[in-house]
């Protein structure tokens, strides 16, 4: 164990932990996108990022130590979060109303975690294409936010192959999907994987909507619940 | 499979984490390569089709489908742009007869631009397949073209006098090193390379070697400025099986070309530094990445460490003694980010170019996982006379805090572009008035990423560690040069090459290039410049690496110093419409139907 400081409150964190997690288990939630907790840091989404110590830092890359001095809700790194999830809803086309993810979706939920009401940077509107040509998997790429969940998480069971890759670089990167490994993929592989995605662009062909439009109830707990709940109960 | 596929993956021993020379082998070979090799490739290396193409789309030079005999990468720097740049791109077109990035019809040439390619004391420059073109003309442009076109090869017509690619002449007969001042510290000609490693190896401990550094208070050259003598140490200190010594030869900071000279002219000091880390550590292997717009220096530096191998310099038990070490050299493939040592360790690793996540440091986890010292060319070179001459030799030159000497990287508007040893504690002026550079306005120091100086207000500083910590690219305009377009263009530069894995610099980038595009364009308001300061803070605050961290300085640093250049182009907005909103443009269409109309029914 050591202490840490999180918004002035001195608390304890166990060793090993980064700061997203420690925080959570003192009842502080941190925004993410791209973290899952249990599995390796990924660092892309960077909606984590607290001031430590005084300098910006994304909160799953940097294990706690003594005498940390960790803020969450310091008013500019708030506000850098919230930029943070806007640019995603500016660089991708994000139509909440018509998604299959919708009401389940991460970054819908952490938009409205982080009060966002609409993207202070223009919207791109880029033009993106979606692939449905392997049999279980529909990729949407309108959707993606390059988290690379999916890219480092999601293993061909036989081979350990990636199912998922990013091809290109900067803003030409797009999500791929490996036809041939993904057609192999077992049903409830690739429900986890559509869970795993933190938007709507792995969807599980199969399923669709869970519920359709109109029916839909939403915010029955919020993600911010969600994340704490998991981590309180341990 | 063909012999031919068995033959390269033999090579590399099936080895995955070889994949980037997989690919180049490919590539010379068939001049691209092709979707059944990218089969062949993942089958032998054990990996997914994508898991390839994800390498191979990551970098500039590599193709996947065929795209000429001869590839043409033309410069697009700034200072190529006020040397010529555009006339040479209209001579490639029209001898070529085919448009960039394009293939012509015959599939002889294919042409693209390219970034930096090292070579800012002489542009324009070209490379041609694997070697380059320099001060180009649209005369010369024909006749590189029309050669090319009877036949011969690029190495033939930049090497008339077929040299032997391994051998100096050839280098300099391909480009210029235009080193302007006399030796200091770094170019020391004719040392006993023998002498100096035996005396090392044989009198000194490891501990020594890193007490010798440290003491001598060399900061790594890269920019970073971490010491050399601290990085070793933790380094010997670190837990691993195996430990790496990189040597980071991909210079890609537009303007900087030093490296490029280190590496020609004395390629054995950096060798030397090398192996006095590989001691200090306890290391066995050593790489040299070198850019792949240096593809004119590896048989030559090949060479270099064939010589120091039979010499007993490298290898298995150095000059009779235990301590092993060899070396040898990786290619990149053309990213500017790969420049960032963890995103240059996944690029040795054969993967994209992405920077790590860090902790860890490279030092206690890089090259395969295990500790690895990666450091400047320029640093390594430097650490080479410190073990030969000592510390306190060192010392004498420079400042107390910012020990030796600086090579700058010199281009723009000044007499005498080239490489300058300057001592650590010269000033800005000083330089300007030693390079030749008159009614000079603004300075861009240590490429985009780094700073931009107004001469007016900022000629008394100094090169040091606490004021200007230059990485060696010195950039210099004079008061003819538009200051927004350099701007735009470092800002068109980075989001190039920015790797995208995080949402700032991928997402954010391209607003201030937008931003940097509306006020060239005469439509944006004090707003548009108040959202450039707060989203720079954004990306500064927030990037994964330095690229995205450093993407917002020259704007930043031009709005602060040259004010009047940004509210030149400001507009106010009057009454309730947006500024940016032009009544004629909006209803231009509707006058010219009308017009039409009205002329049409006149008829």
């Amino acid at each position: 164990m050591v202490k840490i400081i999180i918004d002035g409150k001195e608390v304890n964190a166990e060793v090993g932990d980064n700061i997203l997690d420690a925080a959570a288990k003192n009842n502080v939630y941190i925004p993410s996108l791209c973290y899952v907790k249990g599995e390796k840091c990924l660092g892309t989404c960077r909606t984590c990022s607290v001031k430590v110590n005084g300098n910006i830092m994304a909160a799953c890359t940097i294990p706690v130590s003594e005498g940390m001095n960790i803020e969450v809700n310091e008013p500019d790194v708030t506000d850098m979060r919230k930029a943070l999830v806007e640019l995603l809803f500016s660089e991708g086309n994000h139509n909440c109303p018509s998604c299959e993810k919708s009401g389940r979706c991460e970054l819908q939920a952490t938009g409205y975690e982080v009060d966002m009401m609409v993207s202070r940077f223009p919207y791109r509107f880029t033009p993106r294409q979606v692939d449905h040509s392997s049999k279980y998997v529909w990729l949407e790429r309108d959707r993606c936010i390059f988290c690379q969940r999916c890219v480092d998480l999601v293993r061909d069971k036989e081979t350990d192959q990636k199912i998922f890759s990013i091809k290109g670089r900067g803003t030409n990167a797009r999500i791929e999907i490996d036809k041939t490994l993904a057609d192999k993929m077992p049903a409830e592989q690739v429900r986890a994987a559509s869970d795993l995605c933190p938007v709507g662009c792995i969807i599980d062909k199969s399923q669709g909507f869970d519920v359709p439009i109109g029916q839909r109830k939403f915010e029955i707990e919020t993600i911010k619940e969600r994340a704490l709940k998991g981590s309180i109960d341990e | 499979m063909s012999d031919s596929n068995q033959n390269i993956f033999e090579r590399y021993s099936f080895d995955r984490t070889r994949l980037m020379d997989v690919l180049w082998d490919f590539q010379r070979r068939d001049n691209y390569i092709s979707s059944n090799n990218i089969e062949d490739i993942a089958l032998c290396l054990k990996l997914s089709i994508d898991d390839v193409k994800e390498t191979l789309s990551f970098y500039h030079f590599f193709l996947d489908k065929p795209s000429g005999k001869h590839h043409i990468y033309l410069s697009n720097t700034v200072i190529a742009k006020m040397n010529g740049y555009h006339e040479v791109k209209q001579a490639l077109e029209n001898e070529t007869g085919c448009s960039f990035n394009g293939v012509d019809k015959t599939q002889t040439f294919g042409l693209a631009d390219a970034n930096c390619i090292g070579l800012s004391d002489q542009e324009p420059a070209m490379m041609v397949d694997e070697v380059v073109f320099t001060q180009l003309t649209p005369n010369k442009v024909k006749n590189i073209i029309e050669k090319l076109k009877q036949g011969k090869t690029a190495e033939e017509i930049a090497n008339p006098k077929r040299y032997a690619s391994n051998t100096l002449d050839y280098v300099h007969a391909i480009v210029d090193s235009n080193i302007r001042t006399a030796s200091r510290v770094l170019f020391k000609p004719e040392r006993d390379y023998k002498k100096i490693l035996n005396t090392l190896i044989t009198t000194t401990k490891p501990e020594d070697v890193i007490e010798t550094l440290t003491e001598s208070n060399l900061k790594g050259r890269g920019g970073a400025g971490f010491s050399t003598g601290l990085k070793w140490k933790l380094g010997r200190e670190a837990q691993g099986k195996d430990k790496y010594i990189i040597c980071n030869a991909d210079e890609g900071e537009p303007g900087t070309f030093k490296d490029r000279v280190l590496l020609t002219e004395s390629p054995k000091d950096v060798l030397l530094g090398m192996i006095a880390a590989a001691y200090a550590i306890g290391s066995k292997d050593g790489i040299i990445y070198l850019r792949a717009e240096y593809w004119y220096l590896k048989a030559f530096l090949q060479q270099q460490i064939q010589d120091f191998r039979d010499n007993g310099l490298l290898g298995e038990q150095i000059l009779a003694t235990t301590f092993s070490f060899d070396i040898r050299i990786q290619m990149g493939a053309g990213s500017y980010v790969c420049g960032d040592e963890t995103a240059l360790i996944e690029s040795c690793e054969g993967k994209r170019g992405t920077p790590r996540v860090k902790p860890p440091y490279p030092i206690q986890q890089g090259y395969l996982g295990m500790p690895t010292s990666v450091n400047n060319v320029e640093t390594l070179a430097c650490a080479g006379r410190i073990i030969e001459k000592g510390s306190a030799w060192y010392k004498q030159l420079g400042t107390p805090e910012s020990t030796g000497t600086r090579l700058l990287s010199v281009s723009g508007d000044c007499t005498q572009a080239g490489i300058y040893e300057i001592e650590w504690g010269t000033s800005l002026n000083s330089v300007l008035n030693m390079v030749g550079a008159v009614n000079t306005n603004y300075v861009q120091i240590s490429g985009p990423a780094g700073d931009s100086l107004s001469v007016e207000k900022e000629s008394e500083r100094v090169f040091c560690y606490s004021d200007l910590s230059c990485n060696g690219s010195l950039m210099i305009f004079d008061h003819t040069r538009d200051i927004l377009n350099i701007v735009s263009d470092y800002a068109a530069f980075f989001v190039e090459e920015s790797c995208g894995i995080c949402v700032p610099c991928r997402a954010g980038g391209v607003e201030l290039k937008n931003k940097m595009h509306r006020i060239i364009d005469g439509k944006a308001t004090q707003l548009d410049i108040d959202e450039i300061k707060q989203w720079s803070k954004l990306l500064k605050g927030t990037s994964r690496c330095g690229l995205g961290t450093a993407m917002p300085n020259p704007i930043l640093a031009t709005l602060k110093k040259f004010p009047d250049i940004y509210h030149e182009k400001i507009i106010v907005q009057k009454g309730p419409l947006l500024a940016s909103f032009n009544m004629e443009e909006a209803t231009s269409a509707h006058e010219l139907a009308y017009k039409n109309l009205v002329q049409k029914g006149a008829e």
